[in-house]
């Protein structure tokens, strides 16, 4: 009798629970969303202001009490913008070098974790412990022996001299390696079988089947690269070969208290890169996971 | 006809497997020419761009190597880790980055953690939000100093400006006061990278079965206990990942600080990175630099080398 009137009293709660759970859910869901608008306005707000700030007159920027309204809005700060400073410059070096690290670490990378995914040759072990030791290597340490290498190569202030040291990547390899191991055999068997040379399997089997892992690897690499401060920083020293976070870094001393100026000079470099962001948001989004998850 | 090219097939297989047996020394050199040549291209960039300059900064450090190629020759011994050691600025650069690495290490975990956490419930427009706390990561280091320079202006700066608008008259000097300037960076750099702990957070949390929570909710747990007994533990490994990627890229700092405070007031903020940089490209001591470089290196390797038997430790208790 006593056990029974237990189990009863169980079966109740858990019905009771049931038939709760929605809606304590719904209420949790609802208690979440809001926070998460007011968390969501707090973190676009310094982008909202700066904004703001770039489309005021000079005049009206540093009014006290401060006003996000302004009866003067317009867009003279770009235009001042465009005309004085080397923006278009400092794009096209990002880009241009941006590029050729993204094209070669996807490509050196690729070839390197193919050779060791796929290829059973002898060391094959030692080397993976190698190059996976690299990734501990912390790349900022290594500038000051890293430019008196660049100085003896004679590429100081040159785009290779940006290029060269970023483009032994060894954690792409890391990425690489792993989508490699997740692809079954057979394919390469077959194609092996029917006499093609690794070249081929690697160039006309894998890379073609790897589309992700690459699409990864290359729009992570790009936003690593162009977001790079510290080395084209050093590396660099003439204005006309700046990248864009080196040439903004000397936008705001020169500039001294035009504040729309320096504003819209930010948002003008940053544009482009949420721009893009916004379109391949996934793949950035994964390469950061395939970093982490799969290990 | 395709039955015929299978057997075919079949056959040279059969062939070329008796091939590789007759053959196997000549193949297994072809097979170690191929793995080489593959590798090449990558290990001729590793060892010049990685290997070579680490070499080559274990060689500076021990001369009174300069900038402009004087002291080359001038072997120094172990002079230049002595005077690292006993450089108070060194010490004091060190406890800047190690203060930084202390206080922004939890705070880009447990604030990432939250926002995930939040955006991975049942919730409309999760994309928006995902958008919004990963892109200021994006952003290149000079926009985001320069975003935060102005709303820490303490005159007309956004910041203050809504201080006062709630009573608050006078608000601090953010950047030039010893102590809230550490706090200004950190906050600056919570707001920049936040999201890239939180996306690999969320995806962590989407790879967790529905099955567990709704078992647990039958069995009577509320929010706050699903997330102690299953998401918590569940995510053990990646929040080792995120703390451990984070405290090396936090003894790293250098952009943020360099261009929001330049190491002030008084040296309060400079990391070592900066120390590293002076001390290499505007006092041109590269042998110093590099002796300090070297340090650095071997404090970072050492957090590494932990993280990575800790990892192993758990991965073999997972087995």
């Amino acid at each position: 009798m006593a056990t029974y009137s237990v189990g009863q009293a169980r079966r109740a709660r858990a019905a009771r629970i049931r038939s709760n759970r929605p809606l304590r859910d719904r209420l949790a869901n609802t208690g979440a969303f809001i926070l998460l608008i007011i968390l969501a306005i707090i973190w676009i707000i310094p982008l909202l202001w700066t904004i703001d700030t770039a489309f005021k007159p000079e005049g009206e920027t540093t009014i006290v009490p401060l006003t996000w309204f302004s009866a003067h809005f317009n867009v003279d700060a770009f235009v001042k913008t465009i005309n004085s400073t080397s923006l278009p410059t400092w794009y096209f070096n990002s880009f241009i070098t941006s590029a050729i690290i993204t094209i070669l670490t996807v490509i050196l990378s690729s070839m390197a974790a193919f050779a060791l995914s796929r290829v059973p040759f002898r060391g094959r072990g030692i080397l993976f412990w190698i190059i996976l030791a690299g990734i501990m290597i912390p790349g900022t340490v290594l500038i000051v022996p890293l430019f008196t290498e660049m100085q003896s190569f004679g590429l100081v202030d040159t785009w290779w001299g940006i290029i060269l040291p970023q483009i032994a990547s060894p954690i792409a390899v890391f990425i690489f390696k792993q989508f490699f191991d997740g692809i079954p055999h057979e394919l390469e068997e077959a194609a092996i079988m029917d006499g093609a040379s690794r070249w081929r399997v690697y160039w006309q089997i894998w890379m073609p089947l790897s589309r992700a892992a690459i699409a990864a690897v290359a729009i992570f690499t790009f936003v690593i690269s162009w977001n790079n401060f510290i080395w084209p920083f050093i590396v660099i020293t003439g204005n006309d070969m700046m990248t864009i976070p080196v040439g903004l870094a000397t936008v705001q001393t020169s500039y001294g208290i035009r504040y729309a100026q320096i504003m819209a000079s930010a948002i003008l470099a940053c544009l482009p890169v949420l721009i893009v962001f916004i379109f391949f948001q996934r793949q950035i989004v994964q390469g950061i996971a395939g970093t982490g998850l799969k290990e | 006809m395709s039955d015929i090219s299978i057997q075919e097939q079949a056959a040279k297989a059969k062939a070329q497997t008796g091939d590789v047996l007759a053959r196997t020394r000549a193949n297994r050199w072809r097979v170690d020419l191929a793995g080489y040549g593959f590798l090449l291209p990558f290990l001729i960039a590793y060892a010049l761009f990685l290997i070579w300059p680490a070499i080559l900064m274990l060689r500076m450090s021990f001369f009174n190597w300069s900038l402009d190629g004087h002291g080359t020759t001038d072997f120094l011994g172990l002079a230049n880790y002595g005077e690292v050691l006993s450089d108070p600025s060194f010490w004091q650069a060190l406890w800047n980055t190690i203060v930084f690495t202390v206080i922004s290490t939890p705070a880009l975990v447990i604030i990432s953690f939250i926002l995930a956490l939040l955006v991975n419930r049942a919730i409309p427009a999760k994309g928006v939000f995902r958008t919004i706390f990963f892109a200021p990561f994006i952003i290149p280091v000079s926009v985001v100093t320069i975003i935060w320079s102005w709303l820490y202006e303490p005159g007309f700066g956004l910041i203050n400006g809504t201080l006062a608008e709630i009573g608050i008259q006078n608000g601090p000097n953010w950047l030039t006061q010893p102590g809230l300037a550490m706090i200004a960076i950190v906050i600056l750099t919570v707001w920049w990278t936040v999201g890239f702990n939180f996306v690999l957070y969320l995806s962590g949390m989407q790879q967790i079965s529905r099955d567990l929570y709704d078992a647990a909710s039958i069995d009577g747990a509320g929010g706050w206990a699903r997330t102690r007994w299953i998401t918590i533990p569940l995510l053990g490994r990646i929040t080792l990942m995120i703390v451990i990627l984070q405290i090396i890229a936090s003894l790293q700092v250098f952009g943020q600080i360099y261009l929001l405070t330049a190491g002030g007031p008084n040296f309060s903020t400079r990391p070592v990175i900066q120390y590293i940089y002076e001390s290499g490209f505007s006092t041109f001591r590269v042998g110093f630099a590099s002796a300090m470089s070297f340090i650095f290196f071997i404090l970072v390797a050492v957090i590494s080398a932990v993280w990575f038997s800790i990892l192993q430790r758990q991965q073999r208790g997972n087995n």
